[in-house]
């Protein structure tokens, strides 16, 4: 009989190694998956993790990709790790990413035809703030009325969702687009586009930013006393609460900068790789960093990490799509499956576990 | 804007139809709840639902098949999380959003070859003479038989968890679940048993907007309703007769803004479409204020030390 004896402390070295095994065990499991879509498992697991970086023909084309999708992932998981660490769960993140692009562009496009250098810095601060007012609404329901967080930030996705389709149909649409939803490409629109900083590279100013807020996120968590007061919170409530932890200012601290960075990451990606708001504008990026915080043991280190296996996944599902025909949501099964390894063998960390002899015990 | 040619009867008729897959997952995940666990994977479970009752119903050729498909989908699917959670301890919270995310996925690569085409219908119930009184007929006897099944099952769970020894154990589970193994109760069984329960009820709620409602397969067609439904046991305080009572509003109100949007009424139809979301995040704030209701043990992990 299998018995689980609760460790005094959870393992630092199964912590560190677990979501390798994850990975590893989802490489197999994907694999038998991809087998049963009848397609050969160890050529689509190449295609998907070794061929966006190495392949002679498009690794040129995929390794920019790679910072272009993990930019945003990062961004999005580091502000919902510091929630995810104190219990807070904002799982609305790609309401915030939606909100945060249609501020910053709705800003960008109201001076429209412009050519100020504070357009840009303007639309940045807009995306925050958008992200962030978006993150207020179920953090000040939750502070006032004790409102569940998870129920109210998921509805917003579907709210936000909505109002991007009304922008992109009336408000925003491009007046020189023929009628087609979407609009202006910012792309033609210099002083608001957010383009390479270092050609070839896949690097714009969203990526800089999603290594800033690693930096911030880490000295936070390990030097600062708010981030003492996450951690504390989310692994000893009660003891934080006779410490004199408040928590009003923590939900509100961690749900607005979980959502200023979500918005940040929209208007990023609206600016520069997208190009424009329209109704499809929005891939995932704000449920998938879901996994990639978890992926990343809610770490800041571990959160850049996963935001790059995870932007592999992508690419190399594409890739897998165009030369395989493997369907796209195949890959969005691949990634689901990760988040179920990861949490599963996450009982390894907290627990030893003992093979006992039947009535022994 | 002609708000006349929106038909009271009609309106009501088709606010049971919209209400239905809503009744269905917001029972199921009512009784997971009340053993204690809060289980988030509603939205995955139901899109599972949806897809393997629409594709076995499509290859039998039979609804009912594909109903019995959907229930045992989600129950399949709501397995993982029971693994997840009751044995592998994992945080609820988590294993739930895993399980929407990979249902999501799973489903759209279940139903990639199904979409644009058209399911076997389900036949209506149709009771001569009864089914053709005027006003009452269509509201009340000329429905599909899930919708009955839906409101009879929601009466089974008020009674089977008010008056009977299963119910009982259920609840004494859900408000303590060291004190329920104390007295010699299996906690985790109990749960595993409640989590498949709530699965195969999403299960069918999701093949009830695909086989009957809709009735058609697309991508990411449930749209949130597993989370309303979650939303609806808070707003129901974990009662099986105030779900049903919320099950109808939410219904009602859908139905309502679909009408309104068909009427051609001022409101753009986008402000209108995200009417049903901002009405729960209301209702959500209204019933908030009282959270005595919640089973005491709701959301933590049990493990029996020693």
């Amino acid at each position: 009989m299998i018995k689980l004896e609760k460790r005094p402390q959870p393992s630092r070295a199964l912590a560190l190694a677990t979501p390798l095994i994850a990975v590893f065990i989802t490489m197999i499991a994907g694999g038998l998956l991809f087998w049963a879509l009848g397609k050969n498992p160890f050529e689509a697991i190449r295609t998907i993790f070794w061929d966006p970086l190495f392949h002679e023909q498009f690794a040129s084309y995929s390794r920019p990709q790679l910072l272009v999708k993990a930019g945003p992932l990062i961004l999005i998981a580091i502000g919902l790790s510091l929630g995810f660490r104190a219990g807070i769960w904002n799982i609305g993140a790609e309401g915030q990413y939606i909100m945060g692009a249609i501020c910053g562009a709705g800003v960008g496009l109201a001076f429209y035809p412009s050519e100020s250098f504070l357009i840009f810095p303007m639309m940045v601060v807009a995306g925050a703030l958008g992200g962030w007012a978006w993150a207020m609404i179920p953090a000040l329901l939750k502070v006032k009325f004790g409102t569940n967080e998870i129920l109210v930030s998921l509805m917003l996705v579907y709210v936000a969702e909505q109002l991007l389709a009304s922008m992109s149909l009336g408000l925003l649409r491009n007046p020189e687009g023929h009628g087609f939803p979407g609009s202006r490409n910012l792309k033609d629109y210099a002083a608001a586009h957010n383009g390479e900083l270092i050609a070839g590279t896949g690097m714009h100013w969203g990526i800089v930013a999603a290594f800033i807020a690693v930096i911030f996120a880490y000295v936070l968590l390990n030097r600062h006393i708010l981030g003492f007061n996450i951690r504390l919170t989310g692994e000893a409530p009660r003891a934080a609460r006779f410490a004199g932890v408040n928590p009003t200012r923590l939900i509100l601290f961690c749900l607005g900068t979980a959502g200023a960075l979500a918005g940040l990451a929209g208007l990023f990606e609206v600016s520069g790789p997208a190009g424009q708001i329209s109704i499809d504008f929005n891939v995932g990026y704000g449920f998938t960093a879901i996994i990639v915080a978890f992926l990343g043991r809610l770490h800041p280190v571990g959160i850049l990490l996963a935001g790059l296996l995870m932007a592999l996944t992508y690419i190399g599902g594409e890739l897998a799509q165009l030369m395989l025909s493997l369907p796209s949501a195949a890959i969005q099964v691949f990634q689901g499956m990760l988040l179920f390894f990861l949490l599963a063998l996450d009982l390894l960390t907290n627990y030893r576990i003992r093979i006992a002899v039947k009535g022994a015990a | 804007m002609d708000l006349s040619a929106i038909n009271p009867v009609l309106l009501i008729a088709s606010l049971m139809v919209a209400a239905t897959p809503l009744l269905l997952a917001a029972i199921g995940e009512l009784v997971v709840e009340r053993a204690g666990v809060l289980n988030l994977g509603v939205e995955g479970m139901m899109i599972v639902g949806a897809i393997s009752g629409f594709a076995i119903s499509v290859e039998t050729g039979s609804p009912m098949v594909g109903l019995v498909a959907a229930m045992i989908g989600g129950a399949l699917l709501s397995l993982l999380f029971a693994f997840l959670t009751q044995f592998a301890l994992a945080n609820q919270v988590a294993s739930g959003l895993a399980l929407t995310l990979f249902g999501l996925g799973l489903s759209a690569l279940m139903g990639q070859s199904y979409v644009g085409i058209k399911p076997p219908t389900m036949a209506k119930l149709d009771i001569p003479v009864i089914s053709d009184i005027p006003v009452i007929g269509p509201i009340l006897f000329s429905h599909d038989p899930v919708l009955y099944i839906g409101v009879a099952l929601c009466a089974v769970v008020w009674a089977v968890l008010k008056y009977s020894r299963v119910g009982l154990v259920l609840r004494a589970v859900g408000e303590n679940h060291d004190a329920a193994h104390a007295l010699g109760y299996n906690v985790v069984r109990v749960r595993v048993l409640a989590i498949l329960f709530g699965g195969a009820c999403a299960g069918l709620g999701g093949a009830y907007i695909s086989l009957i409602r809709v009735p058609q397969w697309t991508e990411g067609m449930t749209a949130g309703i597993g989370w309303i439904a979650l939303a609806l046991v808070v707003f129901a305080s974990w009662k099986p007769w105030r779900v049903l009572l919320g099950a109808y509003l939410f219904g009602g109100i859908n139905v309502l803004q679909l009408n309104l949007q068909a009427a051609g009424i001022a409101i753009p139809v986008e402000y209108l479409a995200m009417s049903p979301y901002l009405i729960t995040i209301l209702v959500l704030v209204i019933m908030s204020a009282d959270k005595s209701r919640a089973p005491a043990s709701l959301g933590r992990i049990f493990h029996a030390s020693g």
